[in-house]
């Protein structure tokens, strides 16, 4: 592979741009959104609106939202199934997901895909992947081609730390690094995979260090803390443009609800749970900081919530609206058809 | 006021048990908050709050079995009007009532509905799949008169194809195992690294399903990939990215994000390599929708048709013949020689018996023909080239002239391509049929490495003659 030139920046990253009392209020309000969407959506799950496979993301919503805050435009996400919030960061509009949640035509994928399948090439989200570890080499191969056309996008991607014992994500790493592929490798470790706590299942529980073998730097990261987030994502993107090579985040995170919707939680306590949710939760945490820093006040924080709930209940109107797809959009999209082929 | 309603915690659940209140009447509560506990059909599940507001009125004491989905059991107020949700209320009752009516009048009517979609279903299935018929009514482009012809051997008609598409468009790449340095495990990429750098002919590590996902990656990052595996068996490792990642998100998409990649590398049986090294995967790959599946016999068909799929915006899966690469065939020498994909090649004209086959299997067929020639059995061969989508068109036209069948395929005989045909062949021109469709396949056995045992698993020409005059009733 040709090396291409560029500047090297990592070395002098340093931390990320400060923000601004606005623009960390924007912070919170992402995450907000992202919490208030996701219990909108186990609602409608318990009203039979949405069905089949729904994978929550609270706990989870200060690491998408930190990682995305470094991003440029042209930078790529991709995921596996957890991927509400993963959208929601990336911009993608709430009403377009929550109408694939219940399978309508409205939905990113015309009702298609489902919760664990939606895409937008607008918004460079690169899906929803069901199977798990998938992320990581297609993650690298968006990689690739950012390298190939020597665009000087990053590619985030996102797998859990229950993924990270799929032997394809190896093969991801080691050709990462072979060929110094843009690529942040995001190891969301919310320590269960499924319902397998981390301890059970992993010889090794310290994710970052899983690309030792291939050369590849990680650094563990507070996942609950947005700000910890933002800088560790500034590092590491950073190191990627700068042509560096692949950079290995662990995020430690923790998700409130079940893997799915039908998981009865018995493999943790619910005093482990309501642990968290009491004293790291990254929604509440962060709500002090602003407080604290005078970048918000609680009456100003109250108008965002009620503004969130006021705009998922709509993207809920939205998805109930929707009329389901057409019978004829059965037989779509199955190939594309080009004339003169 | 809102109602607080009984949530369905599984995909299966209708009704359940409210094991426990963990709030009471006059309670605040806030989004989040673990408000009680229900027994659904798997398991004990918390349920927690979504709209914030106090708790007026306990609807559904706790011990309660027997819970409907959807049922109120409590009551909310709250100052915040948005976040009450009476329409999804309205809607799902709206909803589950329609359902209850419909189990309850499970009567001859809806039976007959039933039925009735059932029927559509199947012919909106019909339909398609003429469609893919109708769209392999393109023909070969039509050579010049006075074009001629170079003899050239099938990995080096393969070669030429790819180098001519990364010559038209700097987007197309080849990437695999020994595909650089080496000049391919074969000599299938010799001289690409030459012409076109490190940069677009990539050697990787043998990875094959990291590769296949990194190769699919590209696509949806907006290159071409050519992903060259050191032969199919070794995909094996990579199917699932070929399957799920490259067939399937189009689709799962709604149409955003096509995947243009050619996975192509040798399939079938090589020689006295073993089991494991010599499996046809024609059927594989056949049964998936999403995706395009070519098995080429000659050169020019290989040329042609690896253009035709490099430049083609769906997966398309390229099965060669290692057997095929050395052999040698005329290749026009004309300027873009590109084939159209999913049209079949009538390679012998004949009335008597019509023999379906592609890949090497072309070559035994062809073979069996000559030799039934002697007997007075005219003989008309199909080289099928492309597995999906099939033209069936072609074959059906054949049988309709000649009565008989034959498939021929180098896999195994269980849901094969052979059992797809016959089963077309025996549903679309039933009348026409004077004999039962035969296949002429592999022995249902792993391939053994003894030489005596590798031919007698292997099908070949005698064995197609066998079947042929089997159907010709001719002894």
């Amino acid at each position: 592979m040709a090396q291409a030139a560029r500047k090297s920046a990592s070395k002098t990253a340093g931390k990320p741009k400060a923000l601004s009392a606005k623009q960390q209020v924007a912070l919170f309000e992402d995450m907000l959104l992202i919490r208030r969407f996701e219990e909108k959506a186990g609602q409608l799950y318990g009203m039979g609106l949405i069905a089949g496979f729904c994978h929550l993301y609270i706990g989870q919503e200060a690491v998408v939202v930190g990682m995305q805050s470094v991003l440029e435009k042209d930078d790529q996400v991709i995921t596996g199934y957890r991927d509400h919030g993963h959208m929601l960061a990336c911009g993608m509009d709430p009403d377009g997901v929550m109408a694939e949640l219940t399978g309508r035509e409205g939905g990113y994928s015309r009702g298609k895909g489902g919760s664990m399948h939606m895409f937008s090439r607008e918004k460079n989200f690169f899906g929803g992947h069901g199977i798990v570890g998938a992320p990581a080499p297609l993650g690298a191969g968006l990689a690739f081609a950012n390298k190939y056309q020597d665009r000087n996008a990053v590619c985030i991607s996102y797998f859990g730390e229950g993924a990270s014992n799929q032997g394809q994500v190896y093969e991801a790493f080691n050709m990462a690094s072979l060929w110094k592929l843009p690529v942040v490798f995001v190891i969301e470790n919310n320590r269960y995979a499924m319902g397998t706590s981390a301890e059970r299942a992993s010889a090794e529980t310290e994710f970052y260090k899983r690309g030792v073998a291939f050369r590849i730097p990680g650094d563990e990261v507070d996942g609950m803390d947005v700000m910890a987030v933002r800088e560790a994502s500034h590092k590491a993107v950073s190191h990627a443009r700068a042509g560096e090579g692949p950079y290995i985040l662990e995020m430690e995170t923790y998700r409130y609800r079940g893997h799915s919707m039908s998981d009865p939680a018995k493999y943790r306590t619910r005093e482990e749970v309501k642990d968290v949710r009491d004293h790291r939760d990254p929604i509440e945490l962060f709500r002090k900081v602003l407080i604290d820093a005078g970048h918000a006040d609680e009456d100003q924080l109250k108008a965002i919530e009620k503004d969130i709930r006021a705009r998922v209940a709509k993207s809920a109107e939205f998805a109930q609206e929707s009329p389901e797809p057409d019978e004829a959009e059965l037989w779509t999209d199955v190939l594309i058809e080009e004339a003169g082929q | 006021m809102t109602d607080i309603l009984m949530p369905a915690l599984s995909p299966t659940m209708e009704e359940g048990k409210l094991t426990k209140w963990l709030v009471k009447e006059g309670d605040e509560i806030n989004p989040g908050d673990v408000i009680a506990e229900i027994e659904t059909d798997k398991a004990t599940m918390e349920v927690e709050a979504v709209d914030p507001g106090v708790i007026t009125e306990i609807l559904v004491p706790e011990g309660s079995e027997g819970v409907k989905v959807n049922a109120p059991i409590a009551r909310l107020t709250n100052g915040d009007d948005e976040a009450a949700a009476p329409k999804e209320k309205a809607k799902a009752s709206d909803k589950s009532n329609a359902a209850d009516d419909r189990e309850d009048s499970g009567d001859d009517d809806n039976d007959k509905s039933a039925r009735d979609d059932g029927h559509r279903l199947h012919r909106d299935q019909e339909a398609d799949d003429n469609k893919g018929a109708r769209v392999t009514s393109m023909r070969d482009p039509d050579l010049p008169e006075d074009t001629t012809y170079t003899e050239t051997a099938v990995r080096d008609a393969l070669r030429d194809a790819m180098a001519e598409e990364m010559r038209r468009d700097e987007s197309v790449f080849l990437i695999g195992e020994e595909v650089a340095n080496y000049q391919g495990a074969y000599k299938v990429s010799r001289g690409l690294l030459e012409e076109f750098g490190d940069r677009r002919v990539v050697d990787t590590p043998i990875t094959e399903y990291g590769f296949a996902g990194l190769g699919v990656g590209a696509a949806f990052g907006g290159l071409k990939p050519i992903v060259e595996f050191m032969t199919f068996n070794f995909a094996m490792q990579a199917i699932d990215h070929i399957v799920n990642s490259a067939a399937k998100t189009l689709y799962m998409s709604g149409g955003q994000m096509g995947c243009p990649i050619v996975f192509r590398g040798p399939n079938g049986a090589a020689s006295r390599v073993g089991a494991q090294h010599s499996q046809d995967y024609s059927a594989w790959y056949g049964h998936v929708p999403g995706m395009k599946v070519i098995a080429p016999y000659d050169a020019a068909d290989a040329k042609g048709l690896l253009k035709a799929a490099i430049r083609d915006p769906n997966p398309v899966v390229f099965l060669e013949h290692e057997l095929l690469y050395g052999e040698t065939f005329d290749v026009p020498d004309v300027e873009d020689f590109v084939l159209p994909i999913g049209k079949a090649r009538i390679r012998r004209e004949g009335h008597s018996v019509t023999l379906v086959a592609h890949s090497r299997m072309v070559k035994f067929a062809l073979a069996a023909a000559e030799e039934l020639a002697a007997d007075g059995i005219e003989a008309e061969v199909i080289d099928l080239r492309t597995i999906r989508p099939l033209d069936t068109e072609t074959v059906i036209e054949s049988v309709k002239k000649t009565n008989r069948i034959v498939c021929c395929e180098e896999g195994w005989r269980f849901f094969g391509v052979g059992a797809e045909i016959a089963a077309t062949v025996t549903q679309e021109a039933f009348d026409y049929l004077d004999a039962p469709p035969l296949r002429v396949h592999q022995a249902d056995v792993p391939l053994p490495y003894a030489a005596n045992l590798e031919q007698l698993s292997l099908p070949g020409a005698a064995d197609i003659v066998r079947a042929a005059r089997k159907v010709c009733y001719v002894d």
